[in-house]
């Protein structure tokens, strides 16, 4: 995931074109030019077919958020209730708490989290054995091809108060997983999605420094830079324009905290801190089958992250003169 | 090497710190997981009693025998395998039928094509119009809603384009058209024998992300059709599948069986992915630098 929002943001700082692989014969109408890429656009059916109907089918079923959904008169025979449903969520009696909860958990997530890749990367880009880098790397990606149900089970087997594996290190019986400070902090949700995504989150780092001309080093290190003289003054500012651009993708996903491991790891004494949103919307759409007020919810969420997602791009267009969208 | 001293800490005292720095750190990333595969073939008592911190006490592959054995989680791993294969094979196609069109310049359209993909990156319906769309198209409890309605991976998408344009050199496309050679010609004899590195990286990505979903099935398919990580979850999470998988023993004894199995089922879970990355990792990471960096 992290390595396909890279690519397309790494593009737009340098945007160097590229090198065009065909012959375009000028002179050719618009008609002819498109009766010749019947063979492309034949490529395109099936794919576009199935983005109009799983993608741009469901957006416009959104406007359920703004009708009484019922089952036998579909997307758009049922009753226009406007914010009726808008106006249910903002007074549900956990409305705030889910509030405060989503974006204390991607807030503290992003502080705690963001600049862990940061520091491996400069770790790892300064050794100098090969062999011993590669093995660091290999190990550093492991957490992040397992999948988030073994990560969770890991978490509850562990933090067991019964043997399990903290416990049994620090010699307590202590139950985090009904403790609702324990959730949100560094034990459960932000400390294993360290474990997890940090060593995944070094590759786009690395790859900027390995663009680093080795002259430089070359350079301070007759200079008599020292080894960290050498990250503070080369590396460092090579790294500013890409973790301002990380910053940005992950301001604009505040409220789109991670609902799978949430959901995995909620139990019903650690509520108070891992009630979330997202959580939510699959309580009331799946379970209680509330699918208009579900939707509602839900748009609420994506409308405020793209709100998000635009100022952060702005404040950072101005600051560093960096954008993506 | 005078003046590095009066800066601080020479080069080979700073290596020396930094490779017992990463030390450390490989330590705590690798542990838990190394706890877990000495666990799984220990005595469960022995691993709750705090005897199995480095080495298996009381070795038995119990546990492995048991995941095997048990009708719903082998059932499970066959399912993701089947869910694993077959979604592969259709990502990886749907994301080489898009990106190649989409690095042709001389298409009529290619902008608009493009944005119409992209903007489904930033915008969807949303859980329920989805889940409902996918019910009305008759998908429930069908194996296809799990790859449909993701549609095509549009971020893979870029990646490969970026592939196509920078890294198959743009002679080979002219000799071509100039042979007389068409779009699929050019597609299927230049395009997919030259792209292998990025098609493996895209295998390994799709493999990956089937491999591990649970969630698109808890809300699609029925208990029958649900793959490993979902029969996991009512072991490891919801607790609810133990009463049922050993019914027949005692308390005690379909306890343990549970812890043994608990630890057993998260390698089985684990491993297949983890060792297939390695072999692809200087690919993705020379594809993806080759991809991305260069622009």
């Amino acid at each position: 995931m992290s390595v396909k929002k890279t690519a397309t943001k790494e593009k737009s700082p340098k945007d160097v074109p590229a090198p065009s692989g065909e012959v375009v014969v000028p002179g050719k109408s618009l008609g002819s030019r498109i009766l010749q890429s019947w063979q492309l656009y034949a490529m395109l059916l099936i794919p576009v077919i199935i983005t109009i109907i799983y993608k741009y089918i469901p957006m416009y079923g959104i406007q359920i958020a703004f009708r009484d959904y019922k089952p036998n008169r579909g997307f758009f025979g049922s009753k226009w209730v406007g914010f009726d449903w808008f106006e249910r969520f903002f007074t549900a009696p956990n409305f705030k708490r889910m509030i405060v909860n989503t974006v204390k958990l991607s807030l503290y997530g992003l502080l705690w989290s963001f600049p862990v890749p940061i520091i491996l990367s400069l770790a790892i880009n300064q050794l100098r054995f090969k062999r011993f880098k590669r093995v660091v790397q290999t190990v550093l990606y492991a957490p992040h091809f397992i999948s988030i149900m073994v990560v969770c089970g890991m978490i509850r087997i562990f933090l067991s108060p019964y043997g399990g594996l903290i416990n049994l290190l620090t010699g307590n019986q202590i139950d985090f997983m009904t403790e609702p400070d324990a959730f949100r902090t560094i034990y459960i949700y932000i400390a294993s999605g360290i474990w997890q995504d940090a060593g995944w989150g070094t590759i786009i780092y690395l790859a900027t420094l390995s663009a680093v001309d080795s002259g430089l080093y070359e350079a301070a290190k007759i200079d008599g830079a020292s080894m960290f003289q050498r990250i503070l003054h080369i590396d460092i500012p090579e790294l500013v324009p890409m973790i301002v651009l990380q910053l940005i993708m992950a301001a604009g996903g505040i409220m789109s905290v991670g609902f799978e491991k949430v959901f995995l790891l909620q139990t019903e004494l650690n509520k108070a801190t891992s009630d979330v949103i997202a959580v939510y919307v699959y309580q009331q759409g799946i379970v209680e089958h509330a699918y208009s007020l579900s939707t509602a919810v839900g748009l609420f969420n994506t409308v405020i992250n793209i709100i998000l997602l635009f100022i952060v791009n702005k404040i950072a267009k101005k600051a560093a003169d960096v954008s993506f969208v | 090497m005078e003046k590095a001293k009066k800066h601080g800490l020479s080069d080979k005292v700073s290596d020396v710190i930094l490779v017992a720095i990463c030390c450390i750190i490989l330590l705590i990333v690798a542990y838990p997981l190394y706890y877990v595969l000495v666990a799984s073939v220990s005595d469960p008592y022995e691993v709750y009693s705090g005897q199995t911190f480095l080495v298996p006490s009381k070795f038995t592959l119990e546990g492995y025998q048991a995941v095997f054995a048990n009708k719903s989680l082998f059932r499970g791993f066959g399912n993701s395998i089947l869910y694993t294969v077959v979604g592969t094979i259709f990502s990886v196609v749907m994301i080489y039928l898009v990106a190649f069109p989409l690095s042709r310049k001389h298409m009529p359209g290619r902008k608009a094509i493009s944005i119409f993909f992209i903007i489904t990156m930033y915008f969807g319906g949303g859980l329920i119009p989805t889940y409902l769309v996918v019910r009305d198209t008759g998908l429930l409890n069908n194996m296809w809603a799990l790859f449909l309605p993701g549609g095509v991976a549009v971020g893979n998408v870029i990646i490969v384009r970026n592939f196509f344009e920078n890294n198959i050199p743009s002679e080979l496309m002219e000799a071509a058209a100039i042979d007389g050679a068409d779009d699929f010609t050019t597609f299927f004899r230049i395009v997919v024998p030259l792209s292998r590195p990025i098609m493996a990286v895209m295998v390994v990505f799709s493999m990956v992300a089937f491999w591990n979903d649970w969630f698109t099935s808890l809300i699609y398919l029925s208990k029958d059709q649900y793959p490993f990580p979902m029969v996991l979850r009512g072991i490891l999470i919801t607790t609810e599948a133990m009463k049922d998988m050993w019914s027949g023993m005692s308390y005690a004894d379909a306890n343990r069986m549970a812890e043994l199995v608990k630890f057993a089922s998260m390698i089985v879970a684990a491993v297949p992915m983890l060792v297939i990355y390695p072999f692809v990792q200087k690919y993705f990471e020379k594809g993806f630098m080759t991809g991305a960096v260069k622009g």
